[in-house]
């Protein structure tokens, strides 16, 4: 036997291969069965294995065919091919060692703090009007967060989250089509707000009136809109991902050339949702892209980290969330195209999106954006970031404004100034406290809507109930007052 | 000819005796059921597995957006066999194999259906579904009503529930009463092949989330059905449960394989010159409240079975609403109830059979529940 069929056997000391081994064989449906039989249990009808089936089929011939050398692999310039499935692009080596590292991924940028592309090949071919109308749509994002933010402090809302720092995701909802559809986590009201969601519709459904789409039934930023292809958010962090991934499948198997935009941050890439629906992405083909904000959301880590009892709060490291190289070199473990992006830089965002979107569109093909960011603002109003990361650090970050960067590129391409600036915030208050005060006296959903939606008619026990109530509160209306809210059926 | 299919020639003949040696020494109650005859008005007789395949067929070939998917469904003809061919006849598009991930195939499921499909999640058992329970429960159930109504979810979760055989803890557990409590979800329990088609029929057919708890030891069952289960068309509607055996002294509710032991038990009764009513509860959620109410009016008193555990169970719940409602002056007696035990189930077969309730129980229960006065 060559030397080569005995290093091969010396790794099944106690097996002899019978010839069936020596032919190409369907081990995929195999190496499941064995897998999930030995996982499920013990029916015993279902256990097949190979070695069985042959010993049944060929008693003789199965073991006479030892000397039988394996399929001559080509070797390459870096060893002998490796035969095992799953890894077919490998290599045997004879020197023992611990993979650590990979090449660090590389973060793509085109402008820098001050605006100005790097690359002269990269200037972008984009429009004023577009580009203007993400600018416009930025502002107007930030200046909305600080309305409602000081809302809840006092008391209107009850809850709202700001988008603070990361208002460059606006890029990537400049490259979709408005077919697109968007599942989001919850920091991408921008994106919404570019698709042309307006005013009053963010309005309306964080005062939860009779305005809202949703008929009051969700918290404040919660925002969803069937119109706009964007998804209602759900809370649970992660669980939007595989769905995406489920919805982009929907895309394809329709003969639609669209995709899915999946957003989350890096907290919920710890999600196990993430890593299911990556791995599936990738093996089913589905036209999604995956869109990761890496903020250093340290308000992520500091919960996790008291779950996982350090007993250190204050002054937990930041990356504690992970040790690998960010979630890019996930995708990539995966078998998912994979880019890392500076994510304070719209334009580098835009052009990995309208890259991403063609791989996902044209060849149905899962991608990963890593998108690095910094949350300048407060988790949510629900948390004081000050307790567990230093001020100091985040006005150092503040400095890198991706608010500021657009602007400076588009003031030295001569398509903003002063003049716009002051024109653009001055209007944009008036409209934004308009709409305010509209929202917040508007009424309440009507009582009714309690019993709706539930499912797509009401069962037979709520309306029983419905019944119940309209009959107590014409009965005793001094006792069920409907001022606030907005008359119902 | 390759390997592979000289191998499963080979395996053929082979497998089916081995099987049915292990069948009949796992589940001879199954064996036993599959030999008795229930009333019916046709020669027909279907197994539930058969009934089970049917239905998705039918559906899928009546509806191009509904598909299959989940783990061994496709290549594998299905964990139980209850896809069996259908890959052959629709293709990979329709009939999808998942990776090992309750979590991922469940969520791509909830986010197709989402996304304008109509899919069917298949858990190999719903043991394995809690490991999914986020997406059922706060996706697929909440969105309808937290979007405003816009958003529909289309889904059937579906897969064997409840103790089988030997298969301890993990792989025992019954969901029927996690899943009812859940509103915007609708529960459904088949017992028999009729049940069976006509549930999943309608759960597919519906645009709520449907889940839809077969039982696995049930799978092997065949029954005699009407004629009208084999068209194309037959739905059962969800929520209405069925009055099994008409009685007049005691009300057995059931749902499940439990429908089964309750009627053997209401044979052994009529001996005793017992005559027990058999409710087949077929929805766990929307409960037909109003079928029991009206059953108790006539027999005063009433017993619900169930292989479940017995806290905040189906029994629990409708003890509760009998109680709520006018039925309660016509109760004879407490309402009892016959479940599980309130362990994690054992493995050892002894310990097993102790642990769920069969056709002894129910019928050693009700003979107390009929001596049993209110005060006394």
């Amino acid at each position: 036997m060559a030397q080569m069929e005995r290093d091969y056997l010396s790794n099944f000391p106690t097996l002899s291969l019978p010839a069936a081994f020596s032919q190409p064989i369907y081990p995929k449906t195999m190496l499941r069965t064995l897998l999930s039989t030995i996982r499920r249990g013990p029916i015993i009808h279902q256990l097949r294995t190979p070695v069985l089936v042959s010993a049944i089929a060929r008693p003789v011939r199965a073991f006479a065919s030892t000397t039988t050398p394996l399929q001559e692999a080509p070797n390459d310039k870096r060893g002998e091919k490796v035969h095992f499935l799953g890894a077919t692009s490998s290599y045997f080596v004879y020197e023992m060692k611990f993979i650590q590292n990979m090449e660090p991924i590389p973060t793509y940028r085109v402008m820098d703090q001050n605006g100005h592309v790097k690359v002269q090949q990269d200037e972008l071919e984009v429009s004023k009007e577009m580009a203007v109308k993400i600018y416009k749509d930025m502002v107007t994002l930030n200046m909305m967060d600080l309305i409602l933010y000081e809302a809840q402090r006092q008391g209107r809302i009850s809850f709202y989250m700001t988008n603070y720092g990361e208002e460059a995701y606006m890029g990537s909802a400049a490259a979709l089509q408005p077919e697109d559809v968007i599942f989001g986590q919850y920091r991408e009201a921008g994106v919404l707000l570019y698709r042309g969601f307006t005013l009053d519709e963010f309005m309306n459904q964080c005062y939860s009136n009779e305005g809202d789409i949703g008929k009051g039934r969700q918290m404040p930023v919660h925002y969803g809109s069937k119109k706009h292809n964007f998804q209602t958010i759900s809370s649970p962090l992660g669980t939007q991902i595989p769905q995406a991934a489920g919805a982009a499948y929907a895309l394809k198997r329709a003969g639609r050339k669209n995709c899915v935009m999946c957003y989350f941050g890096e907290g919920a890439a710890s999600e196990g949702d993430f890593h299911a629906a990556l791995n599936m992405a990738a093996t089913t083909k589905c036209p999604v892209i995956f869109f990761c904000h890496v903020t250093y959301d340290p308000y992520v880590t500091f919960f996790r980290s008291i779950s996982r009892n350090n007993g250190f709060a204050i002054s937990t490291p930041v990356i504690d969330q992970y040790k690998g190289d960010g979630i890019a070199s996930r995708g990539i473990g995966y078998g998912i195209d994979t880019i890392r992006v500076d994510g304070n830089d719209v334009w580098a965002v835009y052009n990995a999106t309208v890259a991403a979107r063609k791989l996902a569109v044209e060849e149905n093909r899962p991608v990963l954006i890593e998108a690095m960011t910094y949350r300048i603002g407060h988790h949510s109003t629900s948390d004081d970031s000050t307790k567990y990361r230093d001020r100091k650090e985040v006005e150092r970050r503040e400095l890198d404004n991706p608010i500021t960067r657009l602007r400076k590129w588009l003031e030295v391409k001569g398509w903003w100034g002063e003049a716009e600036e002051g024109a653009l915030r001055t209007d944009r208050k008036k409209e934004i406290m308009r709409s305010f005060n509209a929202a917040e006296k508007r009424k309440k959903p009507a009582v009714m809507e309690l019993f709706t939606d539930v499912y797509d008619k009401l069962p037979p026990n709520l309306v029983e109930q419905q019944r119940e109530l309209n009959e107590l509160m014409e009965k005793y209306p001094e006792h069920y007052s409907t001022e606030a809210y907005a008359k119902g059926k | 000819m390759t390997f592979l299919r000289h191998a499963l020639t080979h395996i053929g003949p082979v497998a089916s005796p081995l099987k049915r040696a292990a069948l009949r020494n796992i589940a001879p109650g199954a064996v036993n059921m599959a030999q008795r005859r229930w009333q019916s008005n046709s020669a027909f007789e279907m197994i539930v597995r058969d009934a089970l395949n049917a239905a998705l067929e039918e559906e899928m070939v009546r509806d191009e957006t509904v598909f299959l998917l989940g783990e061994e469904v496709a290549q594998y003809n299905g964990a139980y066999k209850v896809s069996k061919g259908l890959l052959d006849k629709l293709g990979p598009q329709r009939i999808v194999d998942t990776p090992i991930t309750e979590i991922g195939f469940a969520g791509i499921a909830v986010g197709a259906a989402l996304g304008g499909l109509k899919p069917i999640c298949e858990f190999m058992t719903f043991n394995f579904a809690m490991q999914a329970i986020d997406h059922i429960v706060n996706s697929a159930a909440k969105t309808h009503y937290m979007s405003g109504g816009h958003i529909k979810c289309p889904i059937v979760f579906r897969g064997p529930n409840g103790a089988a055989s030997a298969v301890a803890a993990q792989h025992s557990q019954c969901y029927a009463a996690w899943y009812g409590s859940v509103p915007g979800l609708k529960v459904v329990s088949p017992w028999n092949s009729e049940d069976a088609k006509g549930l999943l029929k309608a759960a597919i057919r519906d645009p709520n989330p449907v889940v839809v708890l077969e039982n696995e030891l049930m799978y092997g069952v065949s029954f005699p059905v009407p004629e009208a289960v084999q068209s194309k068309d037959f739905l059962i509607e969800i929520g209405k449960a069925k009055v099994e055996r008409q009685g007049s002294d005691v009300t057995l509710v059931a749902h499940s394989r439990a429908v089964g032991f309750s009627m053997g038990a209401a044979e052994k009764l009529a001996k005793e010159g017992i005559s027990a009513e058999v409710i087949n509860l077929r929805s766990i959620r929307p409960l037909d409240i109003d079928t029991i109410i009206k059953s108790v009016k006539k027999t005063n008193r009433l017993i619900t079975v169930e292989g479940g555990w017995p806290m905040y169970g189906v029994g629990s719940e409708i003890s509760a609403q009998i109680m709520e409602s006018d039925a309660f002056d016509y109760l004879d007696a407490p309402v009892t109830r016959v479940t599980g035990a309130d362990i994690p189930m054992p493995y050892a077969a002894n310990l097993e059979t102790l642990a769920c309730p069969d056709e002894d129980v129910i019928t050693t229960v009700t003979k107390k529940v009929l001596n049993k006065k209110i005060g006394a």
